[in-house]
């Protein structure tokens, strides 16, 4: 099973951000990166987990050794002993994922609910996602399901990131205008 | 008089709304203790009723796991689903009884609140005649005690006036269903959704207000199918939309009569569904006549060639369905735009096969179940008109009262509001329901309420309503009693028991049988649990159009749900309601309806020169009464805002965060303004559920539809000013200040 991010079903309603922070190993610190694109352009929204990179840029930055890889490809969150509260990472990572929380002084971020996955359950906010912008499934099952087409590949500038979990990106879209002036009749006038 | 007692500041202090954040003994805590059991049951906060599993422990909901094997959500839930445990063990909740003083509220026995509530009521029937007092019921409750509500209005009050507030729900589609079809239900199963090609969704905030049916919407899509979105706002399935339709608020009759008229200009009708399973068509062909895309889009504002293809798209699918919601029910022509949908389906013959048909989106958490066995003013049990005479002499055998015992028909929800107003009706029992926040003109409501010379209120938090009983009743919460709700599907599902009511707090089929003994009719009340009362249930059902009595617990439990009708123990229920095109009227035809135009009860002029409509927000459910308490959903929205299009925005240099002063026929509110794209120039948007100087609702008015009797929450008329800076801004992630 894989992690599935498609920005473009997201309807905003921040189930998985509310829902992140019902996890037992993190009661009350939610995880998951959502913002309103532009609220004031369109309803675009977009929710993020933590994608974990194939080099994490986080764990090459922190000088305490604190962010740990698994063998399952999970970048972990900062080991408590060793996080020092730097920020480093906050700054390095491509994505913009990790949050250091200043009372526990502890960088945090998603570890795809490894209490949930390393039991065979899917992560929570993939559970619950109503519009399934976020999905944990198989590619086959992906491939099968979906119109979107997964990408784990990104590109920022020269550097090109790998990572585990995977973006769905639209196939043969134009450009949608999203001000309701543009749809109606007398916008014609 | 029924005022306010004490100072709001005291009231606000003892019962809230206070917000709820963590779990019973906090975070930290909550992580280490290990829940004692997991209850399977249902989101009591839409009428989607997804699963979830509440974790338990101590006699409280300290959390939910995700129920991943029930069909229809398959563990998705939205945000009210997921923080929904946390009005358990919630500070405002009432653990006892309540008498009004003058400073307030005091906690009393039982024996005094009840004996209280007793006495008063029958002091006003005896004085003011039985239709004196009302009873309002609501669409959250389960079937059981909106069965009970019902009965126990007719048989231990004896008042004709019974209603409930799926008044303002989806009435409007139930009226143009039952008539077209024979049945009030949505026609379709969920998992039809996915199988259409195209799919015509008008006036219903999906991702919002039914926030699960969007991977239903979403899976359609996957598979080719077309999305058109019928909407003043572009909410946000639109954004997925292959076609969207900016209609002006009010005009969507006028839209669906439009692309009638194109299916039959182009000969795009399916003569043989409609020659073998309808009748009506020509009268109804001949309407749409005067409809040409020119003049429908001067009235809607969406353009011709936009109304064409939405025609051409939908009636060349070989399957097709129409999705509709409150944008479309919430209007003095509510009955009539609901028919025109039904009448677009049955002409292109999109009815009654696999991936094809109409339906509501019914939005209250048991607003299917909580209006088909009696609460509504002109129903008896299993959707049984209240003027027919079998069906009064069935359900009168089943109670075992005679049929001339049994009231006829009473008011509904707005016109017993303004019985109480003009004197007619003096004492009201109410329970699940806010009508200070819900229904419209919310400062005649205020007066009416002030009016009453008794006010018995059953509830769990004091809601703004109940502040103005005088006696409350400290009733239960959907996880602490058992029961079935009806899903939108029309599935029926079972809502396990998973605690004890708190403190004093009682179940609230046991308050309606301790009153209904005390009123000396405890023969018909002789219920010791809610199981008792669905076995009574299914033998007032049977026969009826919502025929229940093939269904019980077990069976619930074993099928995950079961669609009704069910007439019998070995019948399957049924998913897909009139199969083949067949209707549950005699001749078994589908009828189409004529539907006349009218004009909106508050109509735009020079003085009112804007559109307001109102409507909901994901993080929010209904009144508030639960959800206004829960801190996570409050911090997502915090306070409505007036939706304003840049265009109109720069007419009164307004901008993000300021205040504007939005003034109605009825008064006026000022609230902070959000300037967003994503709605139409001529219109504002306020979401309607909060209370007192926040209250959309002050702002509607009253004209109900004739037939359904549904307010026009859609269209009110509305001008704009400036009144300053607020420190509002645009919705952000909620969160950050948890962290
Ligand atoms: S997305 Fe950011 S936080 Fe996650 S592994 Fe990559 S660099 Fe680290
Ligand atoms: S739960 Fe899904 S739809 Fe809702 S905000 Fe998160 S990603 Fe978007
Ligand atoms: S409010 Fe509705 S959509 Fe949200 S979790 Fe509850 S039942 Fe599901």
């Amino acid at each position: 099973m894989q992690f599935f991010v498609d920005p473009s079903r997201c309807i905003g309603c921040q189930s998985c951000l509310n829902a992140c922070e019902e996890c037992e190993t993190h009661r009350g610190v939610s995880m998951i990166n959502f913002d309103f694109v532009d609220r004031r352009e369109s309803i675009a929204t977009a929710a993020y987990v933590c994608f974990h990179c194939e080099d994490p840029t986080c764990a090459e930055v922190c000088p305490a050794d604190a962010i740990k890889k698994g063998d399952d490809g999970i970048v972990q969150s900062a080991l408590e002993p060793r996080c020092i509260g730097c920020a480093n990472c906050v700054l390095a990572c491509p994505f913009g994922i990790p949050k250091l929380h200043p009372k526990r002084e502890l960088m945090m971020k998603c570890d795809m609910c490894y209490d949930r996955t390393s039991v065979g359950k899917k992560p929570m906010c993939a559970t619950v996602c109503p519009s399934q912008a976020l999905t944990f499934a198989t590619p086959e099952t992906i491939a099968r399901e979906r119109r979107e087409v997964p990408t784990n590949t990104f590109q920022f500038g020269r550097e090109t990131v790998k990572t585990k979990v995977f973006m769905m990106t639209p196939v043969g879209v134009d450009e949608v205008s999203i001000d309701v002036a543009d749809y109606m009749w007398e916008a014609r006038a | 008089m029924a005022k306010v007692p004490g100072s709001a500041d005291a009231i606000r202090d003892q019962f809230g709304p206070h917000l709820n954040f963590e779990p019973a003994g906090g975070w930290q805590h909550e992580s280490q203790h290990a829940p004692d059991k997991l209850v399977k049951t249902h989101c009591c906060f839409c009428g989607q009723q997804c699963g979830i599993q509440l974790k338990v422990r101590d006699n409280r909901v300290v959390g939910f796991e995700p129920w991943e094997e029930f069909p229809f959500n398959q563990g998705m839930l939205c945000p009210k689903g997921v923080k929904r445990y946390l009005q358990s063990g919630h500070p405002d909740r009432l653990l006892d009884p309540l008498m009004r003083t003058d400073a307030g509220f005091r906690p009393t026995t039982w024996d005094e609140a009840l004996g209280t509530t007793v006495r008063r009521l029958r002091e006003l029937q005896a004085k003011y005649g039985r239709d004196a007092v009302a009873v309002y019921g609501g669409a959250s409750l389960t079937t059981e005690k909106a069965y009970l509500v019902g009965k126990f209005a007719r048989v231990a009050l004896g008042t004709r006036h019974i209603d409930y507030n799926g008044r303002l729900c989806m009435v409007s589609a139930g009226t143009a269903y039952k008539p077209a079809f024979g049945a009030d239900r949505s026609p379709i199963p969920w998992s039809d959704i996915p199988k259409a090609q195209v799919l015509l969704v008008i006036g219903a905030n999906v991702g919002e207000c039914a926030p699960i049916t969007t991977s239903y919407i979403w899976r359609c899509r996957d598979r080719g199918g077309q999305l058109i979105v019928v909407d003043p706002r572009f909410t946000p399935i639109a954004r997925n939309a292959d076609l969207y339709l900016p209609v002006r608020p009010g005009t969507d009759l006028q839209l669906l009569m439009g692309m009638l008229h194109i299916v039959l200009r182009d000969g795009l009708e399916n003569r043989a569904f409609i020659e073998a399973h309808t009748t009506g068509f020509e009268a109804v062909a001949e309407s749409v006549k005067p409809y040409d895309p020119r003049a429908v889009a001067e009235r809607t504002g969406v353009p011709p060639e936009a109304i064409e293809r939405a025609a051409h798209m939908f009636a060349k699918a070989e399957r097709a369905i129409l999705l509709h919601a409150r944008g479309l029910e919430h209007h003095s022509k509510g009955v009539e735009n609901c028919s025109a949908a039904i009448n677009l389906c049955l002409a292109t013959g999109h009815f009654g096969r696999e991936g094809s048909g109409c339906a509501m989106i019914t939005g209250q958490g048991n607003g299917q179940g909580g209006r088909e066995h009696g609460q509504k003013c002109d129903q008896l049990p299993g959707q049984r008109s209240i003027d027919d005479p079998k069906a009064r002499e069935h359900v009168a055998r089943v109670w075992g009262i005679s049929p001339e015992e049994l009231p006829g028909a009473g008011y509904s929800a707005v016109e017993i509001m303004e019985a109480i107003h003009r004197g007619e009706i003096k004492g009201l029992l109410s329970i699940c329901f806010n009508p200070l926040v819900s229904l419209p003109d919310a400062t005649f409501t205020r007066e009416a309420l002030e009016r009453l010379e008794f006010f018995g209120v059953i509830d769990f938090f004091l809601s703004e309503t109940a502040q103005h009983a005088d006696v409350v009743l400290a009733g239960s919460l959907q996880e602490e009693e058992e029961g079935v709700v009806c899903t939108a599907e029309g599935r029926v599902v079972h809502i396990r028991k998973a605690v004890d009511p708190p403190g004093n707090a009682r179940g609230d089929a046991s308050i309606f049988c301790d009153l209904a003994a005390r009123l000396g009719k405890g023969q018909y009340f002789p219920y010791r649990e809610p199981r008792e009362i669905f076995e009574e249930l299914r033998e007032a059902s049977r026969g009826g159009i919502a025929d229940y009595y093939g269904i019980t617990y077990e069976r619930l439990d074993r099928e995950m749900g079961v669609f009704w009708p069910c007439p019998s123990e070995d019948h399957p229920g049924t998913p897909r309601l009139f199969e083949g095109g067949v209707s549950m009227h005699a001749d078994g035809k589908c009828r189409f309806q004529l539907t006349p135009w009218r004009e909106s009860g508050d109509p735009v002029d020079a003085d009112y020169p804007v559109y307001l409509t109102t409507g909901r927000v994901v993080s929010q459910y209904l009144s508030g009464t639960q959800t206004r308490r829960i801190g996570a959903l409050v911090e997502q929205y915090p306070e409505p805002r007036v939706e304003i299009h840049p265009r109109l925005a720069a007419t009164f240099d307004v901008d993000t965060g300021d205040l504007v002063t939005v003034t109605t026929r009825r008064t006026e509110l000022t609230l902070p303004c959000a300037v967003v794209k994503t709605i139409r120039p001529d219109t504002v948007f306020i979401p309607y559920h909060w209370a007192g100087d926040k209250s959309a609702n002050r702002l509607t008015h009253r004209t109900i539809d004739p037939r359904s009797k549904i307010p026009e929450f859609k269209v009110s008329a509305c001008r704009l000013a400036k009144a300053g800076q607020a420190h509002a801004q645009l919705p952000t992630a909620t969160g950050a200040s948890r962290v």
